[in-house]
């Protein structure tokens, strides 16, 4: 489902240009469960960037689905993160202005879904996720457990092939990030492919394929 | 996006930001109110102007003597002086295809006494004709009696207010009054004949236009009102005054004609230029509330950053980004202008409800300048912080830096 082949994406710190990434290769099928896991500033959340098309390699190609990104424009990219990805943010970046249901809405709706169907997917995905009492609830009125699986929903509503999380559980209780940890395991059981990003042992213990990064580059790839 | 969805989006986003918001919204509804009053007071002026006009009668020719255009020609070898324009003159107008009647009028300046009360008041020397050609009324006695003009007599028609002054609540009708150094008989008092054109007619004395020559010693006409027909009879009427008096005077073209309608023309485009100007600054102020617009949209994005990104990373375009914040600037222009349009109707009812001598008249196209003046402003100035928003690089916008 993923490929990437020497993928090198360099910034400019000051007057000074530091290599993020360096030559990455990355192959990942379909319906995989792998965790990113290596110390601060080893290029974990760069390269989540670029596999959500947030971001642009320097030089390297991705292909997702056999389609090559680097070279597609703005407006096609977009589109694929529309349909294809979907994200899960460490501080969940919910609207506050709006409720859990329409902060689920919210991909549907930038994607000109009809607000009959939205409003029988977002009902859906919020049953899912056991959060059906909570759907007019704005964010400042949701325990943080509850913050971060109204994004598993939002994220989950479009009904993308690949979900990525960048420290899904970085902002959690224990408690909290169980029911979290465990509402993307089922997400995984149902097929789609979860990457996620940590630094935290445990969580990365739980997936099946664990990748540590250091220094912009790939240490050590192991399935369980 | 659909278009309802996206100004769902705008609207939330305003509504989260309420004092912003409105006080946004107040600086365009100011702006738009201002444009349209200031193009009412204007469109009210010119429409006062119209009316006095026409109140005067509409196929009114008035005749001054001297010339007031220059032509070309060789300068006159001899110093050319424009003739007086003599009572003989008018009553030859009299005779003139196309002329209904005529009023020959001598304007002085004379005190008027009655029982040791003095006032210095204006003077009209005319005939029984100038009744019917200013369209005046009489609240008492009779007008100046017909006959032949050149005879001076001795009776006099005073203004209201003047007869007031003189004889304060006696009857003034059948006194005499002293006019300079003669004895009037006073035979009627003028109704009440409201302002004209600023001028007031309560505060005069009419007398025979002889008397008033012989008053004021001088053989000249101040100007001779000529009523035609009818409008149609205007053209006519006016070439066959510029060949009388041509004929009368030797050759020369030393009067000037000018019709009501050359006149109201002229103060119609003075007065529609001064309505557009006034207009204009009034637009100056929407502008200003355009700037704030910009101000309020700038700092909304960069306190959205975060949120930019999110919509990037949930599949958002440039353009929608960039739409949602443009919507939110034309709101904000739209519902402004709304308001503005509002409070300007209501202020201009309010206004002809409680000031009866002036009405304030909202021209058709003030409204529509608004709205097209705002929305411009809306979009011109909403522009900048929507691509600013668009451009935002996601993952910097996402970390919040």
């Amino acid at each position: 489902m993923i490929a990437l082949r020497g993928i090198e994406r360099r910034f400019l710190v000051g007057d000074q240009v530091v290599a993020a990434l360096r030559g990455i290769d990355l192959t990942l099928a379909a319906g995989e469960f792998a965790a990113v896991m290596g110390p601060s500033g080893s290029g974990k959340s760069t390269l989540l960037n670029i596999l959500g098309l947030l971001d642009r390699p320097d030089a390297g190609s991705y292909a997702l689905d056999g389609l090559e990104t680097t070279a597609l424009g703005e407006e096609r990219r977009a589109a694929l993160r529309r349909e294809r990805i979907g994200f899960i943010f460490q501080s969940f970046h919910l609207i506050p202005r709006l409720s859990a249901a329409e902060n689920v809405e919210l991909p549907l709706t930038l994607a000109g879904v009809a607000p009959r169907e939205r409003r029988e997917r977002v009902a859906a995905a919020l049953e899912a996720l056991g959060l059906t009492p909570r759907a007019c609830h704005r964010p400042d009125q949701l325990s943080g457990g509850q913050r971060q699986r109204v994004a598993i929903a939002r994220a989950t509503v479009t009904q993308p092939a690949l979900i990525l999380a960048d420290e899904p559980t970085g902002n959690l209780d224990r408690a909290s990030g169980e029911e979290v940890i465990r509402a993307l395991e089922g997400l995984n059981a149902r097929g789609l492919t979860l990457i996620l990003v940590t630094h935290d042992p445990q969580l990365g213990g739980r997936a099946r394929r664990r990748i540590r990064m250091e220094d912009g580059a790939i240490a050590e790839d192991q399935c369980a | 996006m659909r278009l309802r969805d996206i100004l769902g989006f705008a609207l939330r986003a305003l509504g989260s930001h309420r004092s912003r918001t409105w006080l946004t919204l107040l600086a365009v509804t100011l702006g738009a109110a201002a444009v349209v009053l200031l193009a009412a007071l204007g469109e009210g002026a010119r429409a006062y102007v119209a009316h006095e006009f026409t109140r005067l009668g509409t196929h009114l020719l008035i005749v001054f003597p001297g010339r007031n255009e220059t032509t070309g020609g060789p300068p006159p070898l001899l110093g050319e002086t424009a003739r007086d324009l003599t009572l003989a003159d008018a009553l030859a107008l009299a005779r003139a295809p196309g002329v209904a009647r005529i009023a020959p009028l001598t304007v002085g300046s004379a005190p008027v006494s009655a029982g040791g009360l003095e006032r210095e008041v204006n003077v009209i020397g005319t005939t029984a004709e100038f009744l019917e050609v200013r369209r005046l009324e009489l609240a008492q006695g009779r007008f100046l009696p017909t006959g032949d003009p050149s005879r001076g007599r001795g009776v006099a028609v005073l203004g209201k207010t003047l007869a007031k002054e003189l004889f304060g609540h006696r009857q003034a009708q059948g006194e005499w009054v002293r006019i300079g150094d003669r004895r009037f008989r006073v035979i009627g008092i003028l109704g009440s004949s409201g302002q004209s054109l600023g001028d007031t007619l309560d505060d005069l004395a009419i007398i025979p236009v002889a008397s008033a020559q012989a008053l004021f010693d001088s053989p000249g006409l101040f100007r001779i009102l000529v009523e035609a027909r009818g409008r149609e009879a205007l053209p006519g009427a006016e070439a066959a005054i510029k060949e009388i008096v041509r004929a009368r005077h030797e050759g020369e073209d030393d009067v000037t004609v000018i019709t009501q309608d050359a006149m109201l023309a002229t103060f119609d485009r003075i007065l529609k230029a001064l309505t557009l100007a006034v207009a204009g600054i009034g637009a100056i102020s929407l502008a200003v509330a355009g700037v704030l617009i910009m101000n309020v949209m700038l700092v909304s994005v960069s306190q959205r950053t975060a949120e930019v990104g999110l919509l990037k990373a949930l599949g958002a375009d440039q353009g929608q980004v960039a739409a949602l914040f443009l919507t939110e600037a034309l709101l904000l222009a739209g519902a402004g202008t709304l308001a503005g349009l509002a409070l300007a109707l209501a202020a201009v009812g309010l206004f002809n409800e409680a000031v009866s001598a002036f009405r304030l008249v909202v021209p058709s196209w003030a409204p529509l300048a608004a709205a097209g003046v705002s929305l411009a402003t809306g979009l011109g100035f909403g522009l900048a912080p929507a691509l600013r928003a668009a451009r935002l690089d996601p993952v910097v916008a996402l970390a919040g830096r």
